[in-house]
This record gives structure tokens, C-alpha cells and sequence, in this order.
């Protein structure tokens, strides 16, 4: 890998990773081609959202244009093809992420939706007045809020696994918050806020040593590492296409067949029953117990593409270039003077999160925007991350396999002109 | 670089701001909160006989919610809760809209480059909402820009 006592460019770099042709690939992804405020567009906001391949928006496109309808019950033509495009995501989401079986792939808008649909569908079933729900102190507020309105609702409490300074969860104080009174363990598998990869695998097993569930939200880990559900043994798991470079507004939860067949419907609508009378109503079997309504089609279908994209390039790959360029940028921004990254976990992936001494996250932002980097400033939606390293808000890079170490010589040397503003 | 934004004038108010502290004998008092970037600020107003005597800001903010509470209460001394209210609105058509920069505005009118970055025109307005739920009331909500 390069080091900052030897300079590079986005052409000299690409020894450390001469297989994984970026410039070849940014073709891929229109959006990249543009400049913003007269400067070549820098995007360092994957984490938020993820840029999306011809692939992808070719495959939506085709489906509009060639192929639109709804799916399911149709015997026409059009509609046949809309349903094969469509189940086809699942199929290749099952082999994606090594499940045991389609039917436990269940189409969402997004992690969110995930959570949200276990939380009332298991957890208002099974959660009663004293039993316990673990979260982590470094959490979206996607992981947090869904169970602390099952809790309220239920009389069950919620405890938090604490972090230390450098972002990584305390397994000990982990272990000691698992008693018999643990339903459910909800756990982040990469922190979007700070980057770390959490032990998943661990946390897992743990819990279920203590007889406890676990859900893990895979929005941060998808689209970097290889995630396969048999090895993890989640219980449930969930993920965002967009973050994977696919649309906004798909998603998928994962969870195993005998509990999402005891779980009660999240919605109801068509497409979710079998027999229907005004006396009763039979739910259809796994998935479409939990896909209620038309679904997002076009976005499923895109999704596949996306899945199929990442296939392409191989995860592995995009890991490993990924590592490179993470490892990269964590050097070049430790050298700017006062800057303090948030988030220095021995295990991470793609996150970038800083403040500098003096200078606001929102000036910082605002002042790289003009210079055509695109970074996210805030909070992250996860205020107790801020909380706990005593912040209002972090500006944060985040990457994909995309960027390029240019590019984080450019984000440097717009951070240096942004502390001349502030000079 | 932006310096339509962060106009000279914003810079020396953010990195050395005016009015900053508390104030033991305020009469009405403030807290303004923006949930999207964190920034908290409270504003203590001392109004005798009507008038704005005397206002003072202590809190954490961007440079341009930072400048912006310091030259909201350099232009607020002296007035009357009626025309530090009517300087409100001016300040916020200001921000928000494209007519003719108000000659009433004085110093403040380095915030006009604001408009132009719809992303930060909550901060810019911060301490003015406070200002404002400071003086409809005397014992006033928190308030935030949302």
C-alpha cells in the first residue's frame, strides 16, 4: 500500500491493487462523471447512500419499458415476466448471502422497515413486562428507537452494550448484560457513525447461549464484506439495497423459517392471504405471509442487478481494495494537524469519521462542497455515538470501491483549505 | 473559496464572537436547538420599559450560527421588542427570499450569501427563532428551527 512519505496519485497507486481497475469501473456509474461547482465531482457519502451502476439503472428501465406489470396471479405474459424478474432478486439474494432457503427472504423498503417488522411482529408477541432487549451503544437510531417503542409498549427494558474509546463494544460488559430474562440481542454488524465491524459472529452465539434471539443490521456490511447467514446463524438480518447500489426503497429481511412462521403478519393487504372471508382470513406461507401490497417491483428487480454487479466484481475484491483505501485515508487524515478521527477500531470498513479543532462539521461540508466533495456532516443518526465522544456532530467520508486514493488526496487538500478559511 | 459566504466579517464574529456569556440579570431567557447539526445555544434578553437593554448568547454552533447569534445581539440594544421582532422578519426575508437587500439590516447584511446555500439557512436563523420564543413570552419553551 502506499504511505503518505511517498506521494500518489490515483494512477500511482494502483500497484498495492493492480486487479481492481477503478478507473474501469467508475464507467460503470454515471452519476461520477460531473462536476460540482467546477470541480470534479468526489463522492465520499456511499455510507448514506451508494451510487448505482448502468447496471442497475438499466435494469429498472428495462422493466418499465419492456416488461411492467404486476407481478403475481397475472397469467399474461407481461406479468410473468415482471414476477420471474422479481422472485429471480430472491434467488440471487439466497446465494448472495448463503441462506438456507428463498422463502425466509422477505422483500422490505429498507433496514429499517426490517427491524421495525420484527420488532412488531415478534416482539409483540413474545416480549413481556421484564424481559430484555440488547442493543449497542453505537446503533442507528433504526436500531434503537423500534426497540424502545417495543419496550414501552410491552413493559420490557432495554440495555446497552457499552463501547470503548476506540469504538469497539466491550464483549465483557456484553456477557454481563445476558441473563434468562434476554429475548432479543440487536446488534449493528459494521457502525455506520464510526466504521467498526463488530464481532457479529460472537455476539451471536453468546446470545444464543443465553436463549436469546439476535437481529443484525447488515446496512454497513453488505455492500463491503462477505456476509454469509448459514456461518453467521442470525436468527434475523436485514439490509438496504441502496446501500448495496441498488434503488431507495427495497431492502431485505432475513430470518429463520420456524420463527418467521410463528411470527404474526406485519401488514395485512393482498398478496399476504391465502383464503380470505369476512368470518377469517388464512395467511399465505413464507415470504408473501409478509409482503403485503403491490411491492416495490421495479426496485426489487434493480436490486438483483446490483447483487449481481457486486457478484461481478467480486466481494472479496472489493473488500480487500476497500481495506487499501481505508487504510490509505486513515493515514493521510491523521496527518492533518488537529484532526481527530471518531472511530479508531481495530476492525473497520469504509467509514472516514472526524471533527476538527475549531472548525464546525457543518463549515467543514459546506466548504469541501465548493471544492465537488461530497462527505456527510451531523450526526449520523446516531446521537448517542456523538454523545459518547462528546461531539455535536462528525464530518464523515465514506467509501465505496468507487473512490479512489486521488480522491483522498483530494479530500486532504480540501480540508487544508478549509483550515486556511478558519486560519 | 466561498467567500460570498463566509464573508470577513462572519469569520471574526465566529472565531471571536461579541456578547458571549451569561447573564445573571436577564429578564427572559432562551434555549435554541437545531436537531440536525446539533447546535444548541441560550440567549438571555434583558428588556426594561419595552426595550431590549442589554442580550447575550453562550452555546455551540457552526461559524454561521456562531456569527449570526453575535451580530443578532450587537444590532438588538436599544430597540423595542416591537422593532427587534420587525428586524426578524427582515433578517429571515433576507435568507429566504430574493428581494432587495433591506437598508434597515446594517451589519447584517453579510448574511445575504446565505441564501444562496439553502443547506445553512437554519443556521443562520437559530438565534433569531430563540429570540423570538425569548420575547413572546416570559418564560419562554425551549425552541428549536424544526
Amino acid at each position: 500500500m502506499s504511505t503518505l512519505s511517498n506521494p500518489t496519485t490515483a494512477g500511482a497507486t494502483a500497484g498495492a491493487t493492480s486487479k481492481f481497475d477503478v478507473e474501469k469501473i467508475r464507467e460503470d456509474f454515471p452519476v461520477l462523471k460531473q462536476n460540482i461547482h467546477g470541480k470534479p465531482l468526489v463522492y465520499l457519502d456511499s455510507a448514506a447512500t451508494a451510487q448505482k451502476p448502468f447496471a442497475v439503472i438499466d435494469a429498472i428501465r428495462r422493466f418499465h419499458e419492456v416488461d411492467c406489470a404486476n407481478i403475481h396471479r397475472g397469467v399474461h405474459e407481461l406479468s410473468q415476466r415482471s414476477t420471474a424478474a422479481y422472485e429471480e432478486t430472491r434467488s440471487k439474494a439466497k446465494r448472495f448471502l448463503n441462506s438456507r432457503y428463498t422463502n425466509e427472504l422477505i422483500f422490505v423498503r429498507g433496514a429499517t422497515e426490517g427491524i421495525n417488522l420484527v420488532s412488531s411482529s415478534w416482539g409483540r408477541k413474545n416480549v413481556k413486562p421484564g424481559d430484555e432487549i440488547v442493543i449497542s451503544a453505537m446503533e442507528h437510531h433504526s436500531n434503537i428507537v423500534p426497540w424502545q417503542m417495543l419496550c414501552e409498549e410491552t413493559g420490557a427494558k432495554l440495555r446497552v452494550i457499552p463501547m470503548n474509546e476506540r469504538g469497539e463494544l466491550l464483549m465483557e460488559e456484553y456477557e454481563k448484560l445476558l441473563n434468562p430474562r434476554t429475548r432479543m440481542v440487536a446488534v449493528t454488524h459494521v457502525s455506520n457513525a464510526l466504521g467498526t465491524i463488530n464481532p457479529v459472529k460472537q455476539i451471536i452465539d453468546m446470545a444464543h447461549r443465553a436463549g436469546a434471539l439476535t437481529l443484525i443490521d447488515g446496512a454497513q456490511a453488505v455492500p463491503h464484506m462477505k456476509v454469509d447467514l448459514q456461518a453467521l446463524d442470525a436468527d434475523f438480518y436485514t439490509f438496504s439495497g441502496h446501500k448495496v447500489f441498488g434503488p431507495t426503497g427495497i431492502g431485505i429481511l432475513y430470518g429463520k423459517t420456524a420463527l418467521l412462521n410463528a411470527m404474526p403478519p406485519y401488514q395485512g393487504g393482498g398478496d399476504m392471504i391465502r383464503v380470505v372471508t369476512f368470518e377469517k382470513t388464512t395467511y399465505a406461507d413464507l415470504p408473501y405471509k409478509f409482503e403485503a401490497g403491490t411491492p416495490n417491483i421495479a426496485g426489487g428487480i434493480g436490486l438483483g442487478a446490483a447483487l449481481d454487479y457486486v457478484n461481478h466484481l467480486g466481494i472479496d475484491q472489493i473488500a480487500a481494495y476497500e481495506h487499501a483505501l481505508l487504510a490509505y485515508g486513515t493515514e493521510a487524515l491523521t496527518s492533518i494537524p488537529g484532526l481527530r478521527l471518531i472511530g479508531t477500531a481495530r476492525e473497520k470498513a469504509s467509514v472516514l469519521s472526524f471533527v476538527m479543532e475549531g472548525i464546525h462539521p457543518h463549515d467543514i461540508g459546506t466548504l469541501l462542497d465548493r471544492q465537488g466533495i461530497a462527505v456527510r456532516t451531523g450526526h449520523h443518526c446516531a446521537q448517542p455515538v456523538m454523545d459518547f465522544f462528546n461531539v455535536p456532530a462528525t464530518t464523515r467520508a465514506s467509501l465505496a470501491f468507487y473512490n479512489t486514493f486521488g480522491e483522498i488526496d483530494a479530500l486532504v487538500a480540501g480540508l487544508h483549505k478549509v483550515k486556511e478559511v478558519f486560519a | 473559496m466561498v467567500h460570498d459566504l463566509y464573508q470577513e466579517i462572519i469569520l471574526d464574529h465566529s472565531k471571536r464572537p461579541r456578547n458571549c456569556h451569561f447573564m445573571a440579570d436577564a429578564t427572559r431567557q432562551a434555549d435554541g436547538y437545531n436537531p440536525l447539526c446539533g447546535d444548541k445555544l441560550k440567549l438571555f434578553v434583558k428588556v426594561e420599559n419595552d426595550i431590549v437593554v442589554d442580550v447575550s448568547f453562550v452555546g455551540s454552533g457552526c461559524a454561521i450560527s456562531t456569527a449570526s447569534a453575535s451580530l443578532m445581539t450587537e444590532s438588538l440594544k436599544g430597540k423595542t421588542r416591537q422593532e427587534a421582532l420587525k428586524l426578524l422578519d427582515k433578517f429571515h426575508e433576507l435568507l429566504t427570499t430574493d428581494t432587495a437587500v433591506s437598508q434597515d439590516l446594517g451589519k447584517l447584511v453579510v448574511f445575504c450569501g446565505v441564501r444562496d446555500y439553502p443547506a445553512r439557512v437554519k443556521c443562520a436563523t437559530l438565534a433569531w427563532h430563540t429570540l423570538k420564543s425569548a420575547l413572546s413570552t416570559e418564560l419562554a419553551e425551549p425552541v428549536t428551527t424544526e
